[in-house]
């Protein structure tokens, strides 16, 4: 199969040897060969870190811009533009910390975009400090009495949100993390994925055995369309339910609300002003 | 004594929030205009939602008039509170009307409004009643009332459409009648053909006509005007209108929406506008266009939410870290609100750079007629390219500007990044690149330059004293100084700000006394002339207590600076 989402040529990677973005990259990379998506209608949006470097590494459109602000961009440019697949990916403090409220209102927008966000519960790119999701207790160089706020829960704050798509899974399992990921960049509505991933420079404590030793994958008779089943699974712990916790095709995507698009489906870049329509709105101030 | 105004009337409306005041000026501002006057309005109102002490100026002229004025020719109370609040400008000429049982004013001209209501059917019809009394004190044609409140009130009951029509004429008569007045303002039926329109539907209009076609804010006065506007646009024309979390979102957004091909439109305030910092640097970094609409209020923080200030020039001016070109523009008038704001989106897609109109609450909330804009000439830019595989989003070019591409047009990677990146968009770190893509950026000034609009001289060539000013306070200034009558005094107003014009530091140092006036407590944009002309004003009139200025006080300010001479005034 040709690679069109990968350089020809090697390219240089900044990511520390061994880390899980490696592997969540191969991940992405199969899903959207698999996918036989346009490489013109693909754009990835991320903010800053390790993860959100990611674009870099990919041979797409994208929009890299500010930490925490993914969302909001991808958001206006899947509703300027439906035509696109828009792929947003952070890291745990990109997406859960700095752009929090962002992700509170994503999830009531519903834009037909997916988020993959790193999930290593550390600060990579500033070493080593607690993220949102670091286990109670870590002790890092600056939570020197060690983290006393209780982790956040993205997948119990997606499902509490109605977020149509939202699953978890560890990178370490290349497999099934392409498929997953294949799934919620298929699934119409916002999608997220969190994906447990062991940073090898700063998590000393949830290493590559710990996620394996703390997470299980859901049974197959699991039902993901049950939302408050999957919000009393999404609350257990150690070991951490991996799959599709909740899908549901109940909502209209952000981009079906929008009025522009009720009678032409045409991106807004395409369409002219009616600058005799503006000019008669302009007499009618008389 | 019956007292004649021939050229020139103020009347003042003062109630207390949600007593209509609002109202019954919607009411006048059409009729008055239709039938052949000058109109022009402008609002204070204090920051709630019920109650306080509000005012709506109402000025009526013979000649276009559209300056702020301190005199009250008649006011028109409809709470108590109103004669405390406005005391300051209630002087012996100033004849007030209403009902004098409840204001209890000594000389006032009972027209008991509430009573008068309740005679048709509710006191709910006192606002009608009150318009009515305008109306038939000038003179307005009393069919035209009638048709008018019957269109006005189209969408409601059969009931109160014709209790409203019962209203004004009943208010009319009354105001007809009033012995001791005669309003003599010749009407001009060119007047009737003119636009009327307040300074957040100039602003919005010239988006419209920009090919705006994406919008997000955060509901912020006084800015929310132009969001309303807006949004009431979405129901014609195809626009996304989106309220967002909070001004970070909006701004990324905003920025997200021009990468995919839109053109979109922010409007803020000052506190708002202070949170999207962050975003107007990512704008500069990976050179998106951005039109960014700035209502100002006074600060620092919360500050007098729901008044004027010129106080964010500065802001504007430095927002965002690091080296990139803005352009900031002011507009002075409604006819400048429209055409800038239409400019604004070109010159953003041709530049790529973030371009900011400044009003205030004064300028948005303003209302008056003006000569229909124009419209021959309104052409959308996009400055968009079709990519190809080897497409480069940062070209190294001559003028600075690189071919934008949008993603899903063409062949080509879109890649932009907020990191220093490299020709095709991806980080580096090469100190020889970050020379050459910093110097890229600011290259475009240059071309900038080309399209700046000069200040605008009104009066003699020969003047030797030049008042400057810039933004809302154009009319108020010119005004004042027309008022002086003194052929050596001509005012220098600056709607293009930033870069600044060339053309400045020429009529500055033509100038053998110069005056800037504005309305913030620091001369702001006298700091920015003196930074890049060289030339220090040395003499400012400045307010900053929330109001605008008034045509008498600058008038004053100016002949007392004048006869003082030198150095005098407040130095900064």
């Amino acid at each position: 199969m040709e690679k069109i989402f990968d350089f020809a040529d090697k390219i240089d990677i900044a990511w520390c040897p061994g880390c899980g973005n490696y592997s969540i990259r191969q991940a992405l990379l199969a899903a959207l060969e698999e996918l036989d998506l346009a490489k013109e209608n693909v754009v990835l949006v991320s903010g800053i870190g390790q993860a959100a470097k990611m674009p870099q590494y990919i041979n797409t459109s994208f929009f890299n811009g500010l930490h925490g602000r993914g969302l909001p961009a991808a958001t206006a440019i899947k509703a300027c533009n439906p035509e696109l697949t828009v792929i947003a990916v952070g890291g745990d403090g990109d997406m859960y910390g700095e752009g929090g409220n962002h992700l509170l209102h994503s999830s009531r927008r519903n834009p037909d975009i997916t988020l993959f966000v790193h999930d290593n519960m550390v600060y990579g790119l500033t070493k080593g400090q607690a993220a949102p999701t670091s286990r109670m207790g870590m002790e890092t160089p600056v939570q020197v009495f060690g983290v006393f706020e209780k982790p956040l829960n993205p997948m119990a704050l997606a499902i509490s949100l109605d977020v149509t798509f939202v699953a978890r899974i560890f990178c370490g399992d290349v497999e099934r993390t392409r498929e997953i990921m294949k799934k919620a960049i298929l699934h119409k509505g916002f999608a997220l994925v969190d994906i447990f991933q062991p940073c090898l420079s700063f998590n000393k404590v949830n290493t590559f055995s710990w996620f394996k030793d703390n997470t299980n994958y859901l049974p197959d008779d699991y039902d993901p369309s049950d939302q408050s089943g999957a919000f009393k699974k999404s609350l257990e712990e150690e070991p951490f339910p991996l799959g599709i916790l909740y899908q549901s095709d109940q909502r209209a995507t952000f981009e079906e609300n929008l009025e522009v698009y009720k009678k032409d489906k045409s991106p807004l870049y395409k369409r002219e002003v009616d600058m005799k329509k503006v000019v008669s709105e302009i007499m009618a101030k008389r | 004594m019956i007292k004649t105004i021939s050229d020139d009337l103020v009347i003042v409306l003062a109630g207390e929030a949600g007593q209509g005041i609002q109202s019954i000026e919607s009411i006048l501002a059409q009729l008055l205009k239709n039938s052949g006057y000058n109109y022009f309005s402008a609002s204070e109102f204090m920051s709630r939602v019920r109650g306080g002490a509000n005012s709506t100026e109402i000025r009526v002229s013979a000649g276009r008039a559209a300056g702020f004025l301190e005199r009250i020719d008649i006011l028109v109370p409809l709470h108590k509170e109103a004669i405390a609040h406005l005391k300051k400008r209630i002087t012996a000429h100033t004849i007030v009307i209403g009902e004098k049982e409840k204001i209890g004013h000594q000389g006032m001209i009972d027209i008991p409004f509430t009573g008068m209501a309740k005679e048709i059917g509710g006191a709910v019809y006192a606002n009608t009643i009150a318009a009515g009394c305008i109306c038939g004190l000038l003179k307005v044609d009393e069919q035209e009332c009638a048709d008018f409140i019957l269109d006005y009130f189209a969408g409601k009951s059969e009931e109160i459409r014709s209790k409203n029509l019962a209203a004004i004429r009943k208010g009319y008569a009354a105001g007809k009648g009033l012995a001791g007045i005669t309003i003599a303002i010749e009407k001009d039926a060119a007047v009737k053909k003119e636009l009327l329109l307040s300074g957040s539907e100039a602003i919005a209009m010239g988006a419209l006509a920009g090919g705006c076609d994406y919008v997000c804010a955060y509901p912020m006065s006084p800015a929310t005007g132009v969001l309303v506007e807006m949004a009431s646009y979405a129901k014609k024309f195809p626009i996304i209108v989106e309220q967002v979390e909070d001004e970070i979102g909006v701004v990324n957004m905003a920025l997200g929406a021009w990468y995919a091909g839109a053109r979109a439109l922010v409007t803020t305030s000052g506190g708002g506008f202070a949170l999207m910092s962050e975003g107007i640097s990512l704008g500069g970094m990976i050179e998106s266009p951005l039109v960014l609409h700035l209502a100002q209020r006074p600060g620092p923080a919360t500050g007098l939410p729901t008044r004027t200030e010129q106080g964010d020039l500065e802001l504007v001016l430095h927002a965002g870290h690091g080296d990139f070109p803005r352009i900031i523009l002011a507009p002075g008038t409604l006819a400048e609100g429209f055409a800038l704001t239409q400019k604004a989106f070109n010159l953003s897609a041709r530049y790529q750079v973030p371009v900011f109109i400044l009003t205030d609450q004064f300028f948005v909330d303003s209302r008056y007629n003006t000569p229909a804009f124009a419209v021959t000439d309104l052409k959308v830019e996009k400055h968009i390219v079709k990519t190809r595989k080897d497409y480069k989003r940062f070209a190294l070019t001559q003028n600075g500007i690189s071919p934008r591409g949008i993603p899903g047009y063409g062949s080509g990677n879109v890649c932009v990044d907020s990191d220093e990146h490299d020709e095709g968009g991806r980080i580096t770190e090469d100190p020889d690149l970050r020379v050459k893509m910093v110097d890229k950026r600011l290259e475009k000034s240059a071309a900038i330059r080309t399209d700046i609009i000069p200040p605008r001289l009104v009066g003699s060539g020969n003047f030797k004293t030049l008042v400057v000013c810039w933004g809302s306070t154009f009319h108020t200034v010119c005004e004042a100084v027309a008022a002086l009558g003194n052929k050596e005094l001509a005012v220098l107003h600056f709607s293009w700000l930033f870069p600044l014009p060339e053309k400045a530091g020429e009529y500055l140092r033509k100038a053998a006394n110069l005056i800037v006036v504005e309305n913030n407590a620091s001369a702001q944009f006298a700091r920015l002339l003196k930074l890049a002309t060289g030339v220090a004003i040395e003499q400012a009139i400045l307010k900053y207590n929330g109001l605008p200025f008034s045509v008498e006080e600058v008038k004053k300010e100016i002949q007392r600076l004048l006869q003082a001479g030198g150095r005098h005034g407040k130095n900064f």
